[in-house]
C-alpha cells in the first residue's frame, strides 16, 4: 500500500532515474493499448486517405465530411490516448515562482517613471501641454473622416416614405391594385408605383393593403376617408424593430410581427394590442380613382417603422 | 577504403556532440538567440491534469477550425449587394434576381468542391466556440478561478466572449438570406434606438437608411479581418498570462499555493492537446457532414418586405431576442422626443449590464471579500455558496431570456395563447433568479456537509463470526482518493458558510 502511495506522490521531472516508477506508462496493459491506438491510427489513415479520393471524385458533401471527420476523430482518439496511456504517468510538479519582484527594483522602476519622466514634463511644462494638446487634437480630428465619410446623415429622411398624393398601389410584380382586385378579407403587400423592385421600396415603402368591408370603413376619428370600400392600408414596418408583419389573423383581424410577435388590430387603426410594440401602424390614406385604381391621398403622416430620438 | 568511412562518421558523430545533428542545430540557434533555458522550461512546464481544464482548449482548437474554414469559404465568398441574375447549379433559383453575396454564397453550397461541408463546418464551429467559451467562463468562474492574480485574464476572455459573439452575429449576417436580413434589419431598429445619437449611428454603419449597399462589404471586413484581428491579438495575451501565471489546479496530494502537479508540456500534454485539436476538427467535420445547418437556399434571399415564421437568430443571440420578445412596449415621448426603452433596455441596457457585472465581478469579490491574497488553488464550488449560487442565479436568468427566443413556437408547439406564454416568460425571468439563488445556496450547504464527495466508494468486507455475529469491515480508501488536503482554506468572512450542520465526519445532525 506505502508503495502505491510513494508512486502517486509528485515528483520533479528532471534528473529522475530511467526505472522510476512516475516515468513508467499509465496503461496496465501497454501492448493493448499500443495494439488500439495502432488500429485508430491505421483507420484514420484509411478514412483521410478516403476523404481525398472522394475529394477527387467530388463525391457527395456527407461524404467529404463522413471521411475527413471520422480520420480525424481517428487520429485524435490515438493521440490522445497515446499521451494519456504510453507516456509517463507523473504527477510531477514544478514550483510557482512568484511574480513579485523585490521592493528596491519595485522602487527602482517606480522612481524611473515618477521622478525621471516626471521631472522632465515638469520643467517643461508649456511644452508637455502643448505635445499633449496637438495629440489631443490630432486624435479628436482624426476620427472625423473615419467616422463622418461612412454615410450620409439622417436629415429628415426617416420621416418620409416614396408615397405621394396620387400615388398608384402596385403589387410586387409591379400591377397597378383596382377596386375589384380583393375580396372581403383578402391581404396584399403594395409598394408606391416604380419602387417594388427597389431595396428602398421593399425596406420603407413596403404598406399591407387590407379589404376589410364592402363600405368606406372608419379606423379612427378623422379618418373617414382614407378607407374607401373597405381597403385600408398600414405601414408593414413594425413599430418594434422594423420586421415586415407579414401574418394576418384573418379571424382576429390581426396583423402580427413574427419576429417579435406584436400583435396590431386591423379594425381600429393598427392599435397595438399585445407585444412589444409601442405605437400603432402608420396608416396610408387612400382614393378611389374614377377609373378604379387604388391611390395614395398623401404619404404618410407621421415616421414609419421603429422608434428614434427625433421622432416627435 | 571502408575503415575510412567507419572513422570519418565517427569523426562526424564526435564533432555533433551527444544529441547529434538536432543538438548542433539547437546549439547554433542557441548561440544567436538563446533558447535553450527557456526551450527547456517551456517543454517541462507542468500542466495540472483535470478534465474542466480542455473546456477552454475546446474554445481554442474551434477557433482554429474557424481560421481554417472561413479562409476557403473567403476564396469563393462575393461581398457584394450588387444585383445580378442566377443562373447556377441551383436550379429553384434560376432567373431570380438576388444580390451577389446570396447567389455566391448559393453556388458555394452547391457548385464548389466541398463548399458546402465548409460552410456547415464553419457555422457549427462557430455555435461550439461561442458555447465553449461561456462553459469555460463557468467553470473559471464557480472554482475562483478569476481571483488574483488572474483578474486581468478574466478581463480579456470576458472581451473574448463578446467579440466572439459579435463576429459570430456579423458572419450570420453575410449570405444576405431572408434570416440573417431580417437580423441586419433589427440590428439597424437597435442602433436606431440609442439615445440623441441612434439615427446618427445607424446610417453611418450603413452608409445611410437601411438597407443601404454597404452593409454587406463593411460587415465583411469587420468579419474576416477586424474582429479576427482582434480575437487572434487577445487569445494570444490570455495564451502567454496562462503561460506566465501558471495554471490553476484543485486542491489534493501534494499540491500547494506554491507548486504545479501534473503533467509536463513534452511530450504528455503535446501529445493530448494535439490529439484533441484532431478530435475537435473530426467532430466538427462530422456535425458538417451530417448536420445540416443555415440551409440559406431553402430561406430565399433577403426582401425587406418578406418574412418567414419561426425566425431565430443563432443560439448565442438568444437571450437578445428573447429579451426583446418579452420587454413590455413602454416607450418614451417627451418635448419631441423619443426614447424607444422598449428596444433600447432590453437590447443596449440589459446585455451592457450583464457584460459590466462579468467584468468587474473579481473587483467586486475583492472589495466584499477583503480578499486580496493571491489564489493558485481552486475552490470547491460548494465551498463558496455565495458566489456559485450568484452565478447559478444569473446563468439561470440569461437561460431564461435564451426560452423566451422561441414563444412563437412554444405557443405553436403547446397550442397556448401567445399572450399566455408571453406572461409566463415574463414572470419566469424575474421569478427564476429569486428561485435559483437560494436553491443553490442550500444546496451548496449540503454538498459541504457531505464528506467523500467525488471520492469512490469503497466496499465493505462482511465476514461471519464462529458465533453468528455478522461484521462489516470497510476496505481502504482508494490511493488516489486520498486528497488529505482538499480542505478549503480560510473562508473571508463575507461568504461565510452558515453554520455547520456537521459533527465531525460523516456525521449528520439535523435539527427537527
Amino acid at each position: 500500500m506505502s508503495e502505491v502511495h510513494e508512486q502517486r506522490t509528485p515528483v520533479v521531472l528532471s534528473g529522475l532515474s530511467e526505472d522510476d516508477p512516475h516515468l513508467q506508462p499509465a496503461a496496465k496493459n501497454p501492448q493493448l493499448v499500443e495494439r488500439v491506438i495502432a488500429l485508430n491510427f491505421l483507420l484514420g489513415i484509411v478514412l483521410v486517405a478516403g476523404f481525398g479520393a472522394s475529394y477527387w471524385v467530388n463525391a457527395k458533401s456527407w461524404i467529404l465530411g463522413a471521411t475527413m471527420g471520422g480520420g480525424l476523430l481517428f487520429i485524435g482518439v490515438g493521440v490522445v490516448a497515446w499521451g494519456k496511456y504510453l507516456m509517463p504517468k507523473g504527477p510531477f510538479v514544478e514550483d510557482r515562482h512568484p511574480h513579485t519582484s523585490p521592493q528596491v527594483d519595485r522602487d527602482a522602476f517606480a522612481a524611473a517613471i515618477v521622478e525621471r519622466g516626471g521631472n522632465v514634463i515638469k520643467r517643461r511644462k508649456m511644452l508637455g501641454g502643448l505635445l499633449g494638446g496637438g495629440l489631443g487634437i490630432f486624435s479628436v480630428v482624426a476620427i472625423f473622416p473615419l467616422l463622418r465619410s461612412l454615410g450620409p446623415l439622417p436629415k429628415g429622411t426617416l420621416f418620409h416614405t416614396d408615397w405621394r398624393s396620387g400615388s398608384y398601389a402596385v403589387d410586387q410584380t409591379g400591377r397597378r391594385i383596382q377596386v375589384g382586385d380583393l375580396a372581403v378579407g383578402s391581404i396584399v403587400t403594395v409598394f408606391p408605383e416604380g419602387t417594388q423592385d427597389t431595396d428602398r421600396g421593399q425596406a420603407v415603402d413596403q404598406t399591407v393593403l387590407i379589404r376589410i368591408s364592402n363600405q368606406n370603413f372608419t379606423t379612427q376619428k378623422g379618418r373617414e376617408t382614407w378607407a374607401p370600400l373597405g381597403y385600408v392600408a398600414y405601414s408593414k414596418m413594425c413599430t418594434h424593430l422594423g420586421c415586415p408583419v407579414g401574418l394576418y389573423e384573418q379571424q382576429l383581424q390581426l396583423l402580427v410581427c413574427p419576429c417579435h410577435q406584436s400583435m396590431f388590430n386591423v379594425t381600429n387603426g393598427a392599435i397595438p394590442q399585445f407585444g412589444p410594440a409601442p405605437r400603432p401602424l402608420p396608416q396610408l390614406p387612400l382614393f378611389i380613382d374614377p377609373q378604379g385604381y387604388i391611390r395614395a391621398q398623401s404619404d404618410y403622416h407621421e415616421a414609419v417603422g421603429p422608434g428614434f430620438w427625433e421622432r416627435p | 577504403m571502408s575503415s575510412d568511412v567507419v572513422s570519418t562518421k565517427r569523426m562526424k558523430q564526435q564533432s555533433l556532440g551527444p544529441y547529434g545533428a538536432v543538438g548542433k542545430a539547437l546549439g547554433e540557434l542557441d548561440d544567436r538567440i538563446g533558447v535553450a533555458k527557456g526551450g527547456s522550461s517551456f517543454l517541462n512546464k507542468i500542466f495540472p491534469d483535470h478534465w474542466s481544464f480542455m473546456l477552454g482548449e475546446i474554445a481554442l482548437y474551434s477557433f482554429i477550425v474557424l481560421l481554417v474554414t472561413g479562409v476557403f469559404l473567403s476564396l469563393y465568398y462575393i461581398p457584394s449587394q450588387a444585383i445580378v441574375t442566377y443562373h447556377g447549379s441551383y436550379l429553384p433559383l434560376d432567373g431570380q434576381h438576388v444580390t451577389q453575396a446570396y447567389a455566391s454564397t448559393v453556388d458555394l453550397s452547391f457548385a464548389v468542391r466541398a463548399g458546402l461541408l465548409m460552410r456547415q463546418m464553419h457555422h457549427w464551429a462557430t455555435n461550439i466556440f461561442v458555447g465553449a467559451i461561456v462553459i469555460h467562463m463557468a467553470r473559471v468562474f464557480f472554482t475562483g478561478a478569476f481571483r488574483k492574480p488572474r483578474e486581468l485574464n478574466w478581463t480579456i476572455g470576458s472581451a473574448l466572449l463578446i467579440l466572439a459573439i459579435v463576429n459570430g452575429f456579423l458572419g450570420y449576417s453575410l449570405p444576405d438570406d431572408l434570416v440573417s436580413g431580417t437580423g441586419i434589419r433589427i440590428a439597424y431598429s437597435i442602433l436606431l434606438s440609442i439615445p440623441l445619437v441612434g439615427s446618427y449611428l445607424g446610417f453611418l454603419v450603413f452608409g445611410g437608411n437601411f438597407p443601404g449597399t454597404a452593409v454587406i462589404p463593411r460587415f465583411y471586413i469587420l468579419h474576416i479581418l477586424i474582429v479576427p484581428g482582434i480575437i487572434i491579438a487577445l487569445v494570444s495575451v490570455h495564451m502567454f498570462l496562462l503561460y506566465r501565471q501558471k495554471h490553476t489546479q484543485f486542491p489534493g496530494r501534494g499540491r500547494t499555493e506554491k507548486n504545479v502537479v501534473g503533467s509536463p508540456m513534452f511530450p504528455v500534454f503535446m501529445a493530448k492537446t494535439t490529439g484533441y485539436l484532431f478530435i475537435i476538427g473530426g467532430v466538427t467535420a462530422l456535425l458538417g457532414a451530417f448536420a445540416q445547418i443555415n440551409p440559406i437556399w431553402q430561406f430565399g434571399p433577403y426582401d425587406a418586405s418578406r418574412i418567414g415564421y419561426a425566425v431565430q437568430p443563432d443560439w448565442y443571440m438568444g437571450f437578445l431576442d428573447g429579451a426583446l420578445r418579452i420587454w413590455p412596449s413602454w416607450s418614451f415621448h417627451s418635448f419631441g422626443y423619443t426614447i424607444p426603452f422598449e428596444v433600447f433596455i432590453p437590447a443596449i441596457i440589459l446585455p451592457g449590464l450583464i457584460f459590466n457585472l462579468i467584468f468587474v465581478w473579481p473587483a467586486l469579490e475583492r472589495r466584499f471579500t477583503k480578499d486580496h491574497e493571491t489564489h493558485n488553488l481552486l475552490d470547491r464550488p460548494s465551498y463558496r455558496p455565495k458566489r456559485t449560487a450568484a452565478g447559478v442565479a444569473v446563468l439561470a436568468f440569461v437561460s431564461v431570456l435564451f426560452l423566451a427566443s422561441s414563444t412563437d413556437v412554444i405557443a405553436n408547439f403547446f397550442h397556448l395563447p401567445l399572450s399566455a406564454v408571453i406572461w409566463a416568460m415574463r414572470i419566469l425571468t424575474i421569478v427564476t433568479p429569486f428561485v435559483a439563488y437560494p436553491l443553490t445556496y442550500k444546496i451548496c450547504l449540503e454538498l459541504q456537509t457531505t464528506k467523500g464527495g467525488g471520492k469512490r466508494k469503497t466496499p465493505n468486507m462482511v465476514s461471519r463470526t464462529a458465533e453468528g455475529e455478522y461484521v462489516a469491515t470497510p476496505a481502504p480508501v482508494y490511493v488516489d482518493d486520498q486528497h488529505d488536503e482538499l480542505a478549503p482554506a480560510e473562508v473571508p468572512k463575507f461568504i461565510t458558510a452558515a453554520t455547520p450542520e456537521s459533527d465531525g465526519d460523516g456525521v449528520r445532525t439535523i435539527d427537527r
